[in-house]
């Protein structure tokens, strides 16, 4: 046997211990560990450590904050929209403006605020409830933030130089392609699809390895909360969705800028080969909307019962079989393209079983609520309940949909439009403004307002009523969507001026949220650690929570840990403090495996991603951005995978500012 | 829970894991899944765009053999060397892990340039029609994974031979790299399969 | 409302058809949400007085029942969908009404294919039909994709360049619809309506017959000088006028589009004044659109519109 292999099996014995009465575990122990992971966690003060924190907390927060911000630009173009449509024959918008303001709502909403939003929501809050005291890989967290923010950035550049994308949200060809797409639009929207698929994937990837690998000791996988559950599966639907649309979006450009013919009929290419390859990505797109949502329905629910949610497993097994055949029902947006009459038949059996496992996680939830020990109508609670009332509605005018011949007469029309505000906003933007008043005293350590949250949620329930329910009857009576305008003749403008109205009632209370934020962040009552009496990890450690998350770190012994204290496993010691340690466990039971050093702060990331970035944008003018681009990239990735010993200076010393030589290294 | 008087040491178990117990081996498996998922829908786009068409290719003659066989045996010889680095890492023989990779990385030239001439061996260019179009696109996918997964390789060893940090998670990055390379050279099986006898069988 | 572009008021067989499906989905649905809503409303009373003494099993009960139960409707559901899918076969029948309908930015050509290619039909932008018989529409795009619709007689087909789609229809009750195209298709895929026109079947049969004549000879001097202006002019160009000089086919057919009841795709009506406006200067009530303008003078524009106006 080699020395090497000596070593390899030696290794593989050392095991945890149980140490009883162990000094680190006194009072004076636990401060002197507090204090030296104080200093080894901590970013520095500055703009440079600003740019280049690792910490999953910040860029959690940076990307919700973010995220927000394109949702009011989102939906100040939609209230131009409305504004446009509130009487017929308006000339408010030119029908140019009208076009690039529909697409880049529609593409605002999809790529730069739910999807960012809701991974956002698990990048803060999954290393907290599993335990760990860091996100897995850092450093790839914060370029993926840095790539969402450049690709929002660009798009809106793009939108203000009135070179904005006009061919909708998915951009069908060939209207879209070389011949009738003029000018850079098209390109600008494929390439902002590659910007915000870049960061989707790289978030995907670090939350299923800090769910499978830092989950803390006992927290097997029956013991997980299905929140957690739920950003494990969508992180998958991440992974297995989005290569469809990286590669259709790159035979887009591919198409527009060198000559290729994968969309052109009459070179052997098909456009319909575009709608097969961005619905089955577009699908699951939108459950990969909604499953964070429903995981964040599950804790507000369980808290505001005082009981874990009714059925876990099959909280469980519903996701995972919404997640499966959410790949293969995509058919159900091309029921009117001439596709034979038995696919359709299929297609429309598939929707109608996805059904299924959505209902039987809403019987749970109301199941649990029924059951509750005594159940607390808190603001949270109101916006997680308002789902049984509005999404269901989006849901079942789903089912309307997926009827073929119902929906070849519906298709393309404001039913259509009402369907999918009702499941978005229903389903995903109300649990998620709910999720956000509810984990707000957990990230900044102040309650949000109870009035203010009262006033902003029931003007959201009428004001969101007003303005989507009258889009079904719309819809229904003809009128088609994405239409800058309509004749007085048809009789639609009735009912689209009480959308119109409705839409600023949306604007009121989104306002008087935002106020809320604003005020107490300042001056909201100060929360502590567990201000709801939940049960979930998170919870166990102070509201805001420090850099390294816990210490000692806690293990768990069920799944409601803060609910079980009479339980007390023995929480963690001897994880490294003078290196940003954290402990990686087995993938199903969570038992201990090794200790692992994350990276500190750094710029590499965010240079990365400017010179990606850089790329990215160059490729669309010019075919050899490609290649030359690239140069910058390696360089920038040699840099930031190069190893330095200049690290331990700045974890031992004090705290110093962090000067940009230090940062890169 | 602070006040608990028992605790789970952790201090003694190692700082390194290798395969499924590390977290760089999830990392790489989750870029295969996204990969393999890319080279998997443009096979299936190519199958489609076959589909619609009486002849394939639409006209002019199928990719020649030879490049493309010889660039598969290379990419399949060069599984010999990368199994012994990946063995040389997991016990951590520094000596024969230098070798290896060094043989490895003469390899990675050879099929690097095996496949540019591969290109001109396909007997169309890729704005001739759907046909050119997605066996560029197939070829050219995997090509820039043959370059990075070089370039990879080749900053691996430069800091294998200069011998900065070298500890055990370096090992554990060797491992994880010859991974990714078997990784390179068996998705190339299906797409070789795809782009030079898909024309040839109908 | 007027209604004549509604899913809910049809007047075909098989927009009857799918009208019948929507109320019975609708129907189901709205039990559905009465069932779920009120189960909510209850659950959170109960959950409020911690009032209920359900176990975990009895509740597992009840949600495996409501499982099972939606998965009996929605088989239900899918069940109607698929028969009133298959129950189009019905009339297909090889005596149907044969047309082929092209479509581009932004109007649609319309040609009632005869055996006998001489014998062809072509309009733009309105469609009649006789009321009983089935009608097969070819459907084929010059450029982007479109989509066909008239909701009062049948659901939408899309016209995609390189494929050949056929929309089966029959209209059952007289009168005047409206159809639009349904695929966003550009700038002007707002304003990319038509009319559709049931009526009798001897009355339909008269329409045919005068539209497959050429155009009527100008009667008056001024409407003499609109043709010539037509013939040598810009129009010629794009618009054919079968029976003159003018033979190009890149724009709407207007042989005889005096007796049609719209101009520019079902968006004004075909009057004397909105005709005039429209000529003068198409840009202005649909911008974009592939018009130019013809820059015509005050006196050759009335002699144009008294030419156009007598071509019925
Ligand atoms: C969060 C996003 C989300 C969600 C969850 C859903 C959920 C569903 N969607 Fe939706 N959908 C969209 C977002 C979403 N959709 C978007 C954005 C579009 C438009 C894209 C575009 O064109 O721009 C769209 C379009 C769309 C179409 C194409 C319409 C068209 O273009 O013509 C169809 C057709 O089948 C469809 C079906 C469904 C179905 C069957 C469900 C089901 O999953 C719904 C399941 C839920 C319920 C039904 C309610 C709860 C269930 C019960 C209480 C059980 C009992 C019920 C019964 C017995 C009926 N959707
Ligand atoms: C999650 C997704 C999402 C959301 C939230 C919305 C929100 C809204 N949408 Fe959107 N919409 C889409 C997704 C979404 N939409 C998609 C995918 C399409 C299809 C596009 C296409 O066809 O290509 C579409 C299309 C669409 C149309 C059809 C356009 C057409 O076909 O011609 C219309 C028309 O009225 C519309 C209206 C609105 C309105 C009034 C809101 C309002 O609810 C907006 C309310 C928001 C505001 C008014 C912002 C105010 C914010 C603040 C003041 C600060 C708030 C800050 C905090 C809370 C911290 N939308
Ligand atoms: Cu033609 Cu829309
Ligand atoms: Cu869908």
């Amino acid at each position: 046997m080699t020395p090497g292999e000596t070593k390899r099996r030696r290794d593989d014995e050392r095991r945890p211990r149980l140490a009883d009465h162990d000094a680190r575990l006194t009072v004076e122990g636990l401060e002197r560990e507090r204090r030296a992971l104080e200093k080894t966690w901590w970013n520095g003060r500055g703009l440079v450590a600003w740019l280049s924190d690792t910490d999953h907390k910040a860029i959690g927060r940076r990307y919700i904050v973010t995220a927000f911000g394109f949702f009011t630009l989102g939906g100040v173009l939609a209230a131009l929209m409305r504004i446009q449509l509130s009487r017929p024959d308006n000339t408010f918008l030119s029908p140019d403006q009208y076009n690039q303001i529909f697409t880049t709502h529609g593409t605002t909403m999809m790529f730069l605020f739910a999807v960012p939003v809701v991974l956002a929501m698990g990048v803060y809050l999954v290393p907290l409830m599993v335990g760990a005291r860091s996100m897995a890989f850092p450093r790839m967290l914060a370029f993926s933030y840095w790539m969402y923010l450049f690709g929002g950035i660009f798009l809106y550049s793009m939108f203000f130089l009135n070179i904005g994308p006009d061919n909708g949200w998915f951009s069908y060809l060939p209207l879209a392609g070389p011949e009738y797409g003029y000018g850079k639009r098209a390109d600008v929207w494929a390439q902002l699809i590659t910007f915000t698929e870049v960061s989707a994937l790289v978030v995907a990837t670090c939350l299923i390895v800090t769910i499978f690998k830092l989950r803390t000791p006992g927290m097997s996988l029956n013991r997980m909360p299905l929140f957690v559950w739920a950003m494990l599966i969508v992180s998958f639907m991440v992974i297995f969705a989005m290569p469809s649309i990286v590669i259709s979006s790159t035979c887009l450009i591919l198409d527009r800028l060198v000559s290729t013919h994968f969309y052109n009929q009459a070179e052997g290419g098909d456009p319909l080969l575009w709608q097969h390859l961005f619905w089955f990505f577009g699908h699951p797109e939108v459950y990969i909307i909604f499953l964070p949502a429903l995981g964040m329905m599950s804790e507000v629910i369980a808290t505001s019962a005082r009981r874990p949610v009714v059925g876990n497993l099959t909280m469980v097994l519903s996701m995972l079989s919404t997640a499966f055949i959410g790949f293969g029902v995509w058919v159900h947006h091309m029921f009117a393209t001439g596709l034979p009459e038995l696919s359709l038949s299929f297609f429309s059996a598939a929707s109608m079983m996805i059904v299924i496992p959505t209902g039987i996680q809403i019987f749970n939830w109301i199941a649990t609520i029924w059951s509750a020990r005594r159940l607390q109508i808190t603001v949270p609670f109101l916006y997680m309940a308002s789902l049984f009332f509005i999404f269901i509605i989006g849901g079942l005018t789903g089912v309307v949909l997926a009827a073929g011949p119902v929906d070849r007469q519906v298709h393309d029309t404001y039913f259509v439009v009402a369907h999918l505000h009702y499941v978005l906003i229903g389903g995903s933007t109300f649990p998620l403004l709910g999720g956000i008043f509810f984990w707000f005293p957990k990230m900044t350590g102040r309650m949000l307002s109870d009035r203010l949250g009262r006033a902003s949620f029931w003007l959201l329930f009428v004001g969101f009523n007003m303005t989507f329910f009258p889009m079904h009857l719309l819809g229904l009576d003809g009128m088609p969507r994405r239409v800058y305008t309509y004749p007085a003749s048809m009789g639609w403008h009735g009912l689209n001026l009480l959308a119109s109205v409705g839409a600023a009632v949306i604007f009121v209370s989104l306002v008087v949220y935002l106020v809320n934020v604003i005020v107490s962040l300042r001056a909201g009552a100060v929360a502590g650690p567990n201000p709801w009496g939940a049960a979930t990890l998170e919870w166990a450690t102070s509201s805001p929570p420090p850099a390294y998350n816990f210490s000692p770190q806690p293990t768990v012994a069920s799944s409601e840990p803060l609910w079980h204290t009479e339980l007390a496993p023995p929480p963690i010691v001897g994880l490294a403090s003078d290196t940003r340690e954290v402990l990686v466990t087995f993938l199903l039971d969570a038992e201990p495996d090794h200790r692992y050093p994350m990276p500190g702060p750094s710029l590499w990331p965010l240079l990365t991603a400017i010179t990606t970035s850089a790329m990215f944008v160059w490729s669309i003018f010019q075919a050899q951005g490609v290649v030359w681009g690239s140069i910058p990239i390696f360089i920038a990735l040699v840099g930031w995978f190069w190893p330095t010993k200049g690290k331990k200076a700045l974890e031992h010393g004090a705290p110093t500012r962090l000067t940009a030589r230090e940062s890169l290294s | 829970m602070a006040s608990s008087r028992v605790a789970l040491d952790v201090s003694d178990i190692p700082e390194y894991g290798f395969g499924h117990r590390s977290l760089l081996w999830w990392a790489t498996a989750s870029m295969m899944i996204i990969e393999g998922s890319v080279f998997a829908i443009v096979i299936v786009s190519y199958l489609y765009l076959k589909g619609r068409v009486p002849h394939w290719p639409p006209t002019g003659p199928s990719p020649q053999l030879f490049w493309g066989t010889l660039n598969t045996i290379i990419l399949l010889a060069s599984c010999v060397p990368n199994a012994l680095t990946k063995k040389a890492a997991e016990r951590f023989d520094l000596a024969a892990v230098k070798l290896w990779l060094a043989v490895c990385l003469l390899f990675a030239v050879g099929f690097n340039v095996v496949r540019f001439l591969e290109f001109g061996a396909l007997n169309v260019r890729w704005d001739a029609n759907a046909y050119g179009s997605v066996v560029w696109v197939l070829l050219g996918l995997h090509t820039v994974h043959v370059v990075t997964d070089f370039l990879d390789s080749l900053v691996l060893a430069v800091l294998i031979f200069v011998g900065t940090d070298l500890n055990e998670r370096r090992f554990v990055d060797v491992s994880e790299n010859a991974l990714y390379w078997y990784f390179v050279v068996f998705t190339w099986l299906p797409i070789y399969a795809v782009i030079y006898f898909g024309p040839r069988i109908s | 409302m007027p209604h004549v572009q509604s899913v809910i008021h049809p007047a075909g067989i098989e927009a009857a058809r799918a009208s019948h499906l929507w109320w019975l989905i609708f129907g189901i649905c709205a039990a559905v949400w009465i069932a779920v809503a009120m189960a909510a409303l209850i659950a959170i009373r109960t959950g409020r007085r911690a009032a209920s003494r359900a176990t975990d099993r009895q509740l597992g009960t009840n949600i495996a029942v409501a499982g099972a139960l939606s998965a009996v409707v929605l088989i239900a559901i899918l069940f109607e969908s698929v028969l009133t899918g298959r129950a189009e076969d019905a009339i297909r029948t090889p005596d149907a009404l044969h047309l082929q309908v092209t479509a581009n930015q932004w109007w649609w050509d319309v040609q009632y294919v005869n055996d006998l290619p001489s014998l062809n039909v072509t309009t733009a932008n309105e469609i009649h039909l006789p009321v009983g018989r089935p009608v097969r529409i070819d459907l084929l795009s010059t450029d982007v994709i479109h989509s066909l619709w008239i909701p009062s007689l049948q659901g939408k087909v899309d016209l995609i360049p390189g494929r050949l789609n056929e929309l089966w229809l029959q209209a059952d009750r007289a009168g005047v619809y409206r159809g639009q195209c349904a695929e966003y298709c550009g700038l002007q895929h707002a304003k990319m309506a038509l009319v559709v026109v049931a009526e009798a079947p001897d009355a339909f049969e008269r329409w045919l017959a005068a539209n497959r004549a050429p155009a009527v000879p100008p009667s008056t001097p001024e409407q003499e000088r609109g043709k010539a202006v037509v013939e040598r002019g810009p129009c010629a160009m794009c618009h054919n006028i079968t029976g003159t000089l003018a033979g190009a086919r890149s724009a709407p057919d207007l042989t005889h589009i005096g007796s049609r009841s719209t101009i520019a795709a079902g968006t004004l009506p075909n009057t004397r004044g909105y005709l005039g406006g429209w000529i003068a200067d198409p840009q202005h009530v649909k911008p974009g659109n592939r018009m130019p303008v013809p820059g015509l003078s005050d006196e050759q524009l009335q002699a144009v519109i008294a030419y156009l106006e007598s071509l019925k």
